[in-house]
C-alpha cells in the first residue's frame, strides 16, 4: 500500500463486508458512483451461510461480488482490500474482529455492533494497537472520507450526501463519539466551512477500539487538514487525552472541540445516557470540566453548542484569510439511476405484469381464498369444499354443494394397492424415492384408461342429454363410435347387487339438489346396459360424474357456458386427482413405515419371447 | 447501558460461587441472605441454617454505601431481633442526600467479630490497557482520606494476571502470601465474569476465611450472552430514589415492545420548556443548550425517539409529553415552548415520524391554546422538506404559532429563537 499512515481510506479502497447486508453494500456503490470512483468500493462479502456471487448495481450497471465462506479467505482473495466493514452481531464481532486483524492485508476495522462486551472491546483495541491497525467502533455508524470511501451507511441517503458535500473531500478533519450525530455534523460542518475531509463517530462505547485523540492526530499528521473538529461527551477521560496533546505540542492546528452533556448538572440523580461510556461519575469527567480544560488548552470551545457552527466557521474563514486554504472546483455529480421500486413508488414507472392471479392473495395481512382472509374459511367452518369452491370455482358454493365435494373426494381417496397408480407409487417408494416423486409417479398413470372416468362420464352424459339423444341412442351411438360408455359397468356389483356408494350419492343428490335431470338421464341409460348385462351399472365414477353436473347447473351460480368449461378443462379430474393422491400418500408412507425392500418383478410372471 | 451495579447479596452469592475454585488455605462460605418485602422467612431459614445459630449482621442492601454513618446497620443480633429490625425498616422512607426512597432489601449475613486495624481494602476497576487492582491494609469507609496508603497493580489487557509480580508490588506484611493469593483469585473472578468495578471494603481475614464486610459491584450487562448462565438469576436494580411518573413507566413500557427507541424523563413538570426530540445524540444537545443558555430550570423533560418508530408510536410518545405539559396554564400566564427537534435523519422517513406527532397535536389543539404553547420545529433528513410542510400546514389548522426549520438552521437554533437569549 502507498497510501501514508495517517489516510485510512482513498479513492482506490477496497473492503470486505463481513456479514451479508445487502442495503449498506448497495449504498457504498451508490456513493462509490456519484463520487466518480473508477472502481467499486466493496471486494467481497463474508457469508459464512456459503459462498457464491452478489449482484449489485454499480451505477446503472450491475455487477457480481464474490461471497466468501471466511474472513480469511475473502482477504486471501482481495490482498488490495485493506479495509473490513464487520456487520457481525455483538455476539460475534469479537471473534471475526480478531479474524480480521490476524489477516495482514487488513488495516482498517469498522465494527458495527452495539453491546460488544467491554473486555472483548479493550482485548480487540489493544490487539488492533498492537499490531498498528485501527479499529473503528464497536456500536458507530462506520465513517466517511468524502469523495473517496464510505462506509456502510455513513452519511444517510445520497441526498444528504451531497447536500453535506460529502461527495468531495474538503479540509476538515472531524471526529466524535456519537454515530447518531454524524449527519448533522457533517451538514453543519459543510456550510461553515469548503467541507469535510475525513468524518468519523467513533462509537459511544466506553472503550473504543480507536480514540478521539487517535483520529486527531492522524489529521495533524495529514497536510490536506488544516482544521478539526472534535464532538467528545460527558464520561471517560478520552478529552483529556487531547488536552494533553494540545499542551504538549502534539496537536497544532486549529480545533474546534465541544463536549455533549452539559445538561447532567440539571438533573437530580446521574442520569444514565443512552451511551454506556457516558456515565459522569466525578466531577473530571463532567462535560462542563471538559470543555473548560479544552478551552484551557487552547482548543476553540464555545460557550454551547449552539455556537458550535459559529466558532467553526469563524476559525475557517480566519484561515482562508491567512491563505491556507485552496478554492475546490465543486465536481460533477452523476445523476443515480433511481431505482425500479422507488419509481413506482413515486408513479413514476409502470410496467405491464407477466401473471395474472384471480383466486388467491398474500400481500395483505393475512392471504385471502377469492378474498376471503383464511381465517374466516376457519370460523365459518367452510371445509375443504369451501376451500375448494373458493379456488377452483371462485364462488361461495351452497353448503350442499360444499358438502357434496367432500363426499366425492371421502369416496375416491383409495381403490386399494391393485390399481395401477397405488401399484406404481408403491414400485417408487420401494425404490427408496421420497414421498413426492412416488406420490407423483402413482399420478403419472391417471388418464384415459385410469381415473379419467368421472370426467369422461361427465362429458358424454351431458352432451347426449343436451342433444337431446334417447338413452337407446345414446348407447347406440356410443356402441357405433367403439366408445365404452364411462361411467357404466362394475367388476362384481350389478343391478341385484347394488354398489352402497353409489346408492348413498344418488340419495344424497335427490335429497339436497334442486334438479336430478342427469342422474335421471343416465339411470334411464343403465336400464338399457343392464338390459344386456346384469353388471353394466351406473359405477360411481358415472354416478359422481353426473351428479356434479347437476349440481352444478342446480346450484345456480354458473351459466351454461360456465358448467361446459367446467368439464371441458377437468375439474372432475381435478376431484379423482385430489382425493386420489390421499390414498396414494398413504400407501406411500405405509410402504416406507414398513421398510419394504426394493421390488422386482419375477421372471415367472413375464412371457419372455 | 453496560455498566450496572448488582446488590451486594449478589455480588457476595457469586463471589462465594466462584472463588474458592482459585483459592488455597482458606475460603469464603459466602453465608449471605436476602430479604425482600416477599421473603418468607422460614423458608429462609430453613435454606440458610445458619440464620438461626449464629449473631448476625443487617443492612440495606440497595445500592447505596456509608449504611453504618446514616445508622443503618445492625450488628450482632440474633435472628429475632434481625426481624425485628428489618420490621423496622422496611418499606419507611429513607432519605440520602437529596434522595428519599422506601427501603426494600436487606442483606443478612453472619456477624464477625474482628479488629478494626485487620480491615483491609481492595479494588478492581478497569482502563482501557489494563485492569488496576487498588489494594491497602487500612480498609475502611476513610480510604479515600488514606489514599497514599493503596498500591495500584497494572494487569495489561493482553496480559494474565499469572504473568504479574503482585508479591513484589506490595509491601511486606503478616499475611502477605494469602493477599496475594486473593489478588489473584479475585481478578480471575473480575475477568471471568465480566465485572467492571468491584470494590471489597473492608475486608478481613478470620480463622482461614477471607470475609468481605462490604462489597460493591457492577456488571458488564452486554456480556450476558457469555456470562449470563455464571451470573446466574441476577437482578440490575434501579438506583435508590429512582422513581418512574405514571408517564414514564407507560413510555418505558412503549419502548420495550418496539424495535424503536422510546424515552422519557420528567425532570420537572412545573417547567415551561417541553422537548420531543428525534435521536439520542441530539436530544443531549437540545438539553445542554438549554441548560448553557440558562433555563435549566424551566427544562421539564428530557428524552428522545429514534430508531423508526411507528406512526402509533411517535402518537403515544407525543400525546403523552402533551397531556405532562397542558395539565395547568403556567400560574403566572407565561407562554411555554414545545421544541420538536432533531438533526438530520440517516434514513428515517421524517415526514412519516411526523404523522404521528401532528396527530396528537391536532387532539390536544384547545389545551396548547389555552396554555400557550408555542412550537419551535427543526429536523432534517429524508423527506424532510414533506414533514416541516405538513407542520407549517398545522399552524395555520392549529392556532398556535409554529415555527418550522430546517438543515439550513443550526440544530439548536430554536432554543435560543423559543427563549431568547440570543437572536
Amino acid at each position: 500500500m502507498t497510501r501514508p499512515d495517517y489516510e485510512l481510506f482513498d479513492r482506490n479502497t477496497t473492503a470486505v463486508i463481513n456479514g451479508y447486508h445487502r442495503r449498506p453494500i448497495q449504498r457504498m456503490l451508490d456513493f462509490d458512483y456519484i463520487c466518480q470512483r473508477q472502481k467499486p468500493s466493496v471486494a467481497s462479502i463474508v457469508n459464512p451461510a456459503g459462498a457464491g456471487l452478489h449482484k449489485a448495481f454499480f451505477g446503472t450497471e450491475e455487477i457480481l461480488i464474490p461471497i466468501y465462506g471466511s474472513v480469511a479467505e475473502a482477504a486471501s482473495e482481495h490482498p488490495e482490500a485493506d479495509v473490513m466493514i464487520n456487520f457481525a452481531s455483538s455476539r460475534s464481532a469479537f471473534p471475526s474482529t480478531m479474524e480480521a486483524l490476524d489477516q495482514p492485508t487488513v488495516r482498517t476495522i469498522a465494527v458495527i455492533a452495539e453491546g460488544v462486551p467491554e473486555r472483548k472491546a479493550r482485548i480487540m483495541a489493544a490487539v488492533a494497537r498492537e499490531r498498528e491497525k485501527t479499529i473503528i467502533g464497536p456500536a458507530t455508524v462506520g465513517g466517511i472520507a468524502p469523495g473517496c470511501f464510505r462506509v456502510g451507511n455513513t452519511g444517510g441517503t445520497i441526498e444528504n450526501i451531497v447536500s453535506a458535500k460529502l461527495n468531495r473531500r474538503g479540509t476538515v478533519g472531524f471526529v466524535a463519539k456519537s454515530g447518531g450525530m454524524s449527519n448533522e455534523s457533517f451538514n453543519s460542518i459543510a456550510r461553515h466551512t469548503n467541507g469535510i475531509y475525513e468524518g468519523i463517530p467513533i462509537g459511544g462505547d466506553a472503550y473504543p477500539g480507536s480514540t478521539l485523540l487517535d483520529h486527531l492526530l492522524r489529521f495533524e499528521a495529514n497536510p490536506e487538514i488544516k482544521m478539526m473538529v472534535c464532538l467528545g461527551e460527558i464520561g471517560g477521560s478520552d478529552e483529556y487525552r487531547i488536552v494533553e496533546a494540545l499542551e504538549d505540542g502534539r496537536i497544532t492546528k486549529p480545533l474546534v472541540a465541544w463536549a455533549m452533556g452539559t445538561c447532567a448538572k440539571e438533573f437530580p440523580t446521574n442520569l444514565q445516557f443512552g451511551h454506556a461510556g457516558a456515565k459522569a461519575s466525578t466531577e473530571k469527567e463532567t462535560a462542563d470540566a471538559k470543555n473548560a480544560a479544552l478551552r484551557q488548552a487552547g482548543a476553540v470551545v464555545p460557550d454551547s453548542y449552539d455556537d458550535f457552527g459559529d466558532r467553526i466557521r469563524e476559525t475557517f474563514k480566519s484561515l482562508e484569510a491567512a491563505g491556507e486554504i485552496e478554492p475546490i472546483v465543486e465536481p460533477e455529480v452523476p445523476e443515480l439511476p433511481m431505482d425500479y421500486e422507488v419509481a413506482k413508488r413515486q408513479g413514476m414507472v409502470r410496467k405491464s405484469t407477466h401473471f395474472i392471479c384471480t383466486i388467491s392473495d398474500d400481500r395483505g395481512e393475512e392471504p385471502t381464498y377469492n378474498q376471503i382472509p383464511i381465517s374466516q374459511v376457519l370460523e365459518r367452518d367452510m371445509g375443504i369444499g369451501g376451500v375448494i369452491s373458493l379456488l377452483w370455482f371462485k364462488k361461495e358454493l351452497p353448503d350442499y354443494a360444499r358438502e357434496f365435494i367432500e363426499m366425492c373426494l371421502q369416496i375416491v381417496a383409495d381403490h386399494g394397492p391393485a390399481v395401477s397408480g397405488a401399484h406404481n407409487a408403491i414400485i417408487a417408494a420401494r425404490a427408496g424415492k421420497d414421498l413426492i416423486s412416488s406420490l407423483v409417479s402413482g399420478l403419472l398413470t391417471i388418464g384415459p384408461r385410469f381415473g379419467g372416468a368421472i370426467n369422461d362420464a361427465a362429458h358424454y352424459f351431458k352432451q347426449a342429454f343436451d342433444a337431446g339423444q334417447k338413452p337407446r341412442e345414446f348407447v347406440a351411438d356410443m356402441k357405433a363410435k367403439g366408445i365404452y360408455i364411462p361411467g357404466i359397468g362394475h367388476r362384481v356389483r350389478s343391478v341385484g347387487n347394488p354398489d352402497v356408494r353409489v346408492t348413498l350419492l344418488k340419495e344424497y343428490a335427490r335429497e339436497h339438489f334442486p334438479s336430478n335431470d342427469l342422474l335421471d338421464f343416465a339411470l334411464e341409460v343403465e336400464k338399457v346396459t343392464t338390459a344386456k348385462k346384469g353388471n353394466l351399472i351406473l359405477n360411481v365414477d358415472g354416478c359422481i360424474g353426473v351428479c356434479f353436473v347437476d349440481m352444478l347447473r342446480g346450484s345456480g351460480c354458473f351459466t351454461e357456458e360456465a358448467v361446459q368449461e367446467i368439464i371441458d378443462l377437468g375439474y372432475l379430474n381435478a376431484i379423482f386427482v385430489l382425493g386420489r393422491s390421499i390414498g396414494f400418500m398413504g400407501h406411500v408412507l405405509d410402504q416406507k413405515r414398513l421398510k419394504q425392500p426394493l421390488y422386482r418383478h419375477p421372471w415367472d410372471d413375464i412371457s419372455y419371447l | 447501558m453496560a455498566r450496572r451495579a448488582i446488590r451486594e447479596y449478589d455480588a457476595k452469592r457469586l463471589l462465594a460461587k466462584y472463588l474458592p475454585n482459585h483459592l488455597e488455605g482458606f475460603s469464603y462460605p459466602g453465608e449471605v441472605a436476602l430479604v425482600t418485602p416477599e421473603t418468607n422467612w422460614d423458608a429462609l431459614v430453613d435454606e440458610n441454617p445458619w440464620l438461626a445459630k449464629e449473631k448476625l449482621v443487617v443492612k440495606p442492601d440497595e445500592l447505596f454505601s456509608k449504611r453504618g454513618k446514616l445508622g443503618l446497620l445492625g450488628l450482632n443480633l440474633s435472628l429475632d431481633e434481625v426481624k425485628a429490625w428489618i420490621d423496622e425498616h422496611m418499606g419507611k422512607d429513607q432519605t440520602i442526600g437529596d434522595l428519599t426512597d422506601k427501603l426494600t432489601h436487606f442483606l443478612v449475613e453472619p456477624f464477625v467479630p474482628h479488629e478494626e486495624e485487620d480491615e483491609m481494602f481492595l479494588a478492581l476497576r478497569t482502563e482501557r490497557e489494563a485492569d488496576v487492582v487498588y489494594f491497602s491494609l487500612q480498609g475502611g469507609i476513610e480510604i479515600e482520606e488514606q489514599w497514599e496508603t493503596v498500591t495500584q497493580i497494572q494487569v495489561p489487557i493482553l496480559s494474565d494476571i499469572s504473568e504479574v509480580d503482585v508479591a513484589d508490588a506490595l509491601t511486606d506484611f503478616e499475611g502477605k502470601e494469602r493477599v496475594v493469593l486473593l489478588i489473584r483469585a479475585l481478578h480471575k473472578f473480575f475477568c471471568d465474569l465480566a465485572f467492571t468495578y468491584l470494590e471489597i471494603n473492608p475486608f478481613v481475614f478470620v480463622d482461614n476465611q477471607v470475609v468481605p464486610l462490604d462489597f460493591v459491584a457492577k456488571l458488564d450487562d452486554t456480556a450476558a450472552f457469555e456470562c449470563g448462565h455464571k451470573w446466574g438469576d441476577i437482578e440490575f436494580p434501579v438506583a435508590f430514589g429512582t422513581h418512574l411518573s405514571a408517564e414514564e413507566e407507560y413510555i418505558r413500557s412503549l419502548d420495550q415492545k418496539t424495535g424503536a427507541s422510546l424515552k422519557l424523563n420528567v425532570v420537572n413538570p412545573q417547567g415551561r420548556v417541553w422537548t420531543l426530540v428525534a435521536g439520542g445524540g441530539a436530544s443531549i444537545v437540545y438539553a445542554d443548550t438549554i441548560s448553557d443558555l440558562g433555563f435549566g430550570s424551566e427544562m421539564a423533560n428530557y428524552g428522545e425517539y429514534s430508531g423508526n418508530p411507528t406512526r402509533e408510536e411517535t402518537y403515544e410518545y407525543t400525546k403523552t409529553i402533551l397531556d405532562l405539559m397542558t395539565r395547568e396554564p403556567d400560574p403566572e400566564g407565561k407562554p411555554k415552548y414545545l421544541l420538536i427537534g432533531g438533526g438530520i435523519a440517516n434514513f428515517t422517513n421524517v415526514a412519516k415520524t411526523f404523522e404521528g406527532i401532528i396527530q396528537a397535536l391536532e387532539e390536544y389543539k384547545e389545551e396548547l391554546i389555552e396554555n400557550k404553547v408555542r412550537i419551535y420545529v427543526r429536523r432534517g433528513g429524508p423527506h424532510y422538506k414533506e414533514g416541516l410542510q405538513m407542520m407549517r400546514d398545522l399552524g395555520e389548522r392549529l392556532g398556535v404559532p409554529i415555527e418550522v426549520y430546517g438543515p439550513e438552521t443550526h440544530m439548536t437554533r430554536i432554543v435560543p429563537m423559543a427563549l431568547g437569549g440570543k437572536s
